[in-house]
């Protein structure tokens, strides 16, 4: 009988790069800037770590494949490292990897690390991809902005909400994300907007305006895990375990079965369920103390609040204007800009998420500290609303 | 002797209909006596579509509705005409076959070449139902032809197709005979690997061309049907120039009343497939009895003899060309005209760049699925699923290689969700896609084509339609599969 993830593992250290247009840098020296913060938070040094999960997701413009641009670009000791992918889950996936290994007790200490270098495209938005050679010649010649956006009308329909409605409830999403964001100094975006400006912006997939996009950054997030047993005994206090890493994928059943609607994430509710029973949660609206959701445009996260039950199915719109998302509301979410201003560099935002929710555990977040959180909510998405990877993690002070 | 004929019609004409004003005025700053082509309006293809596209369309709109497995088995030949064919080298009636969902035990053919193509494949599978060769034979046509900007031929010519069924069950219109000429009289040419015409003078084309030749085909019909000239009901002669069809037909001995309207003020000529719609046209009016010529004029002429028998009205089209007419969207933006017909680069931007290379052993290996929307229902739990998976998609049944064959093509769907997406590249943006339920089960996230921003929103009912996917322009391809359009 599987007894699950919860505390047998801690968080020893973690980094995160400066997210933003980072003309200045490439993926190995993104990488570097996550991983000596990590290692210095660890107190280790890189000949102590004894395997590495890789995450990153657009090779074509990035590093290219394997584990070996990691391996190399943190000189790792001929360890063990593994290149994950899946979709924009991968950092997660990548932590997935690092803590199960720690679990197994086949490491002591484990390295995960996601990155992702997207500014050299040439243009604006995620790069264009080649999803094998069947899907080019059926599949909707669609943007994630347009699949995500399928939500919208989809939502609407079920639940009744007017466009209107909908399009300022969104707006209010975004509105509250960069008020966080321009409190962290590491967001691609730091700059309040109004409502006004969410509502007036330039449309980029019906009904979701520029300012319902989340950021398309470089960036590169790591984690270094091991047990709570040897992070007391190096010396750590205020430790940080991991509660629950859920995973569930589509199996094409929203894409090719009736039963699904359309306005939600069928695997999100799986995923939060499953987290929630491995964390031992009972309520989430009650014991959840903040969250980072995988918010890659507004509508999404505004549906995600009811796929992991802190809002009631169809009272999103109404949690959403009341505020209690916002950073003085009771479950504060996105609070340090999410993928909208803090950026979405695809592989590492699974990981920059945890890099949150731990600081904010730690009482480290500096201006955007919340009061005293114990659990914190990590949802990371992959894929369409109709195909897609779900991650959810929670992690805590080891033992709450 | 067994009755050899039309069984069955259908026409498609594209929804956009550019305003030869709107051509006129953008134009005169060049050529000023251009503005005497300023009337009316033309059928302007969308950018997804081309002659095999129209042809698909035309076909369904004369074949029996329904599971196209059922409808179509008995269709045992398919002539494809056009001279705006899209690939040289690579059966063109074959795409429309598939489409189609025809069996694949079939004589296909393209007939090409000349602007009378339309009427000598028609002839063509008359003959051969008649020899005994088929039960029952398609002829589709369509153009979709290039014209430089400016020219007359741009404001003259028009974007559609038209299908007949020829067979001997059912009758509905009845071949009496047929004569074609054979002269090398070369009013245009379009040479090897060039994408205009060459026009000549248009008074020799006219006095040389049409005078001499096309009542020398029309009398050796006439001839051959035992029909006399007096007798014919209706007679139909795509001709550009002004009232020459009526002085032709007067000249054979035609009342000049009983020429159709060659649709120039309304559609435009359709190249070969004109006096093919011109005569579905004239079907959709024909009673019993009326005698009907089909003549069409292109290095030579074909002329063709019908007379309509009592069964007519049980061969009516789904839409006919009255139908098409009528869904209609009014096109004032001449630019719009220019780039969906390549004589205009726009600025494409990076996202244009991808790659639209098309694996053509998938292609073979998926080929009902990419060219007949052909998916699977399980056996064992009946759920309809597209595409066809080896294992059902059905989370209570999961029951492996249970699924046969079946076809969405023709199953009406229903919008669920929807975006129309600036950021994507499309020849005609906002790109819009849904994902598109149907009544039967079944579901794919869909292409929306043929929709104008605001016109549609969760539920709105949509028909498939065959269309163009990709183009991939550095190889010379174009793949196709089915869009979501709007019911009309």
């Amino acid at each position: 009988m599987a007894t699950g993830i919860r505390d047998k593992v801690a968080i020893l250290g973690m980094g995160c790069s400066k997210f933003g247009e980072r003309w200045d840098m490439g993926a190995e020296e993104l990488m570097v800037e996550a991983y000596i913060e990590a290692l210095t938070d660890a107190g280790i040094e890189t000949n102590q770590i004894q395997a590495g999960w890789f995450s990153t997701h657009i090779d074509e413009i990035g590093v290219g494949k394997g584990g070996t641009p990691m391996s190399v670009a943190l000189r790792l000791p001929n360890v063990a490292v593994t290149r994950v992918e899946n979709f924009c889950a991968g950092g997660s996936e990548a932590f997935r990897g690092a803590v199960y290994a720690v679990a197994s007790g086949a490491y002591d200490i484990a390295l995960a690390l996601g990155v992702e270098k997207l500014k050299d495209t040439g243009y604006g938005g995620l790069p264009t991809g080649q999803p094998g050679t069947l899907l080019p010649q059926w599949g909707a010649n669609g943007s994630a902005p347009g699949n995500f956006a399928q939500l919208a009308s989809a939502y609407r329909a079920k639940h009744g909400v007017s466009k209107q409605d909908l399009k300022r409830a969104i707006a209010h999403v975004s509105v509250k994300s960069h008020e966080n964001g321009a409190k962290n100094p590491k967001a691609h975006l730091q700059k309040p907007i109004t409502e006004e400006m969410a509502l007036n912006a330039p449309m980029i997939a019906e009904p979701l305006g520029l300012f319902d996009c989340c950021g398309v950054s470089d960036g590169a997030a790591a984690a270094i895990v091991t047990t709570p047993e040897i992070a007391r005994a190096m010396g750590k206090k205020d430790i940080i375990t991991v509660k629950a890493l859920q995973l569930a994928l589509s199996n094409g059943l929203e894409s090719a079965h009736n039963s699904w609607d359309g306005s939600y994430f069928h695997t999100a509710r799986i995923a939060s369920k499953k987290a929630y029973d491995e964390a031992g949660i009972r309520k989430p609206r009650d014991e959840v103390s903040m969250m980072e959701v995988h918010d890659c445009f507004s509508i999404t996260e505004l549906v995600t609040m009811e796929d992991l039950f802190i809002s009631d199915e169809g009272r999103a719109v109404n949690d959403v204007m009341d505020g209690f998302y916002d950073a003085s509301g009771k479950v504060p979410c996105q609070i340090d800009g999410g993928l909208k201003c803090f950026g979405h560099p695809i592989g590492a935002s699974g990981l920059r998420m945890l890099y949150e929710m731990y600081l904010q555990l730690q009482g480290r977040a500096g201006a955007r500290q919340l009061k005293n959180p114990k659990i914190g909510l990590t949802h990371n998405l992959g894929g369409a609303p109709s195909m897609n990877v779900c991650s959810v993690a929670i992690i805590g002070a080891h033992g709450a | 002797m067994t009755d050899v004929g039309i069984t069955a019609f259908g026409a498609y004409l594209p929804r956009l209909r550019l305003q030869r004003k709107a051509m006129a005025q953008a134009n005169a700053w060049f050529n000023p006596a251009i503005m005497g082509q300023g009337k009316g309006e033309r059928t302007m293809a969308n950018w997804d579509e081309d002659a095999v596209t129209m042809s698909v369309e035309a076909a369904r709109d004369a074949l029996p509705g329904g599971d196209p497995f059922v409808g179509r088995s008995h269709v045992q030949a398919l002539y494809f005409a056009s001279t705006t064919m899209p690939f040289a080298d690579r059966q063109n009636a074959g795409i429309v076959a598939a489409a189609l969902s025809l069996p694949e035990d079939i004589h296909t053919a393209d007939v090409t070449g000349s602007q009378r193509a339309g009427v000598s494949a028609l002839i063509a599978a008359l003959e051969k139902v008649k020899a005994g060769g088929a039960k029952t034979a398609l002829v589709a046509s369509a153009d979709r032809r290039k014209t430089r900007a400016g020219s007359v031929q741009e404001f003259q010519f028009g974007d559609g197709a038209a299908a007949l069924v020829v067979g001997t069950d059912r009758v509905a219109a009845k071949y009496l005979g047929s004569h074609s000429l054979s002269l090398d009289f070369v009013d245009h040419f379009r040479g090897e690997s060039e994408e205009y015409d060459y026009n000549w003078e248009e008074r020799w084309i006219r006095d040389e061309g049409y005078t001499k030749i096309v009542p020398r085909a029309v009398k050796g019909a006439l001839e051959k049907a035992g029909v006399a000239a007096a007798s014919i009901d209706h007679f139909i002669l795509p001709c550009q120039f002004a009232k020459l069809d009526q002085q032709l037909a007067a000249k054979c001995g035609i009342d000049a009343a009983k020429v159709r309207d060659n649709l120039a003020a309304t559609v435009g000529e359709c190249g070969t497939a004109h006096a093919l719609l011109m005569f579905a046209h004239a079907l959709e009016e024909a009673k019993p009895g009326q005698k009907i010529l089909v003549a069409a004029f292109g290095q030579g002429c074909d002329a063709a003899v019908f007379e309509v028998t009592d069964v007519i009205d049980r061969a009516r089209p789904h839409k006919g060309v009255k139908g098409w007419l009528a869904r209609r969207k009014e096109e004032t933006n001449y630019v719009k005209w220019l780039a969906f017909n390549g004589l205009v680069e726009m600025e494409k931007g990076m996202r244009a760049e991808k790659d639209n290379k098309t694996a053509l052993t998938v292609t073979y290996r998926k080929r009902d699925m990419l060219f007949g929307l052909v998916g699977g229902k399980c056996e064992k739990c009946g759920t309809a699923q597209f595409p066809r998976t080896r294992i059902c998609v059905n989370p209570n049944c999961r029951a492996v290689d249970q699924q046969k064959p079946f076809s969405f093509a023709e199953l009406k769907g229903k919008i669920l969700s929807w975006s129309a997406d600036y950021l994507t590249y499309s020849q005609d943006p906002p790109a819009h896609y849904g994902m598109v339920t149907f009544e039967e089960g079944g579901r794919f996230l869909s292409d929306i084509t043929d929709v104008d921003i605001g016109t549609i929103d969760t539920g709105s009912a949509m028909r498939m339609v065959f269309r163009i996917k990709d183009f991939d322009e550095k190889r010379g391809f174009r793949r196709y599969f089915w869009k979501a359009a709007p019911v009309y």
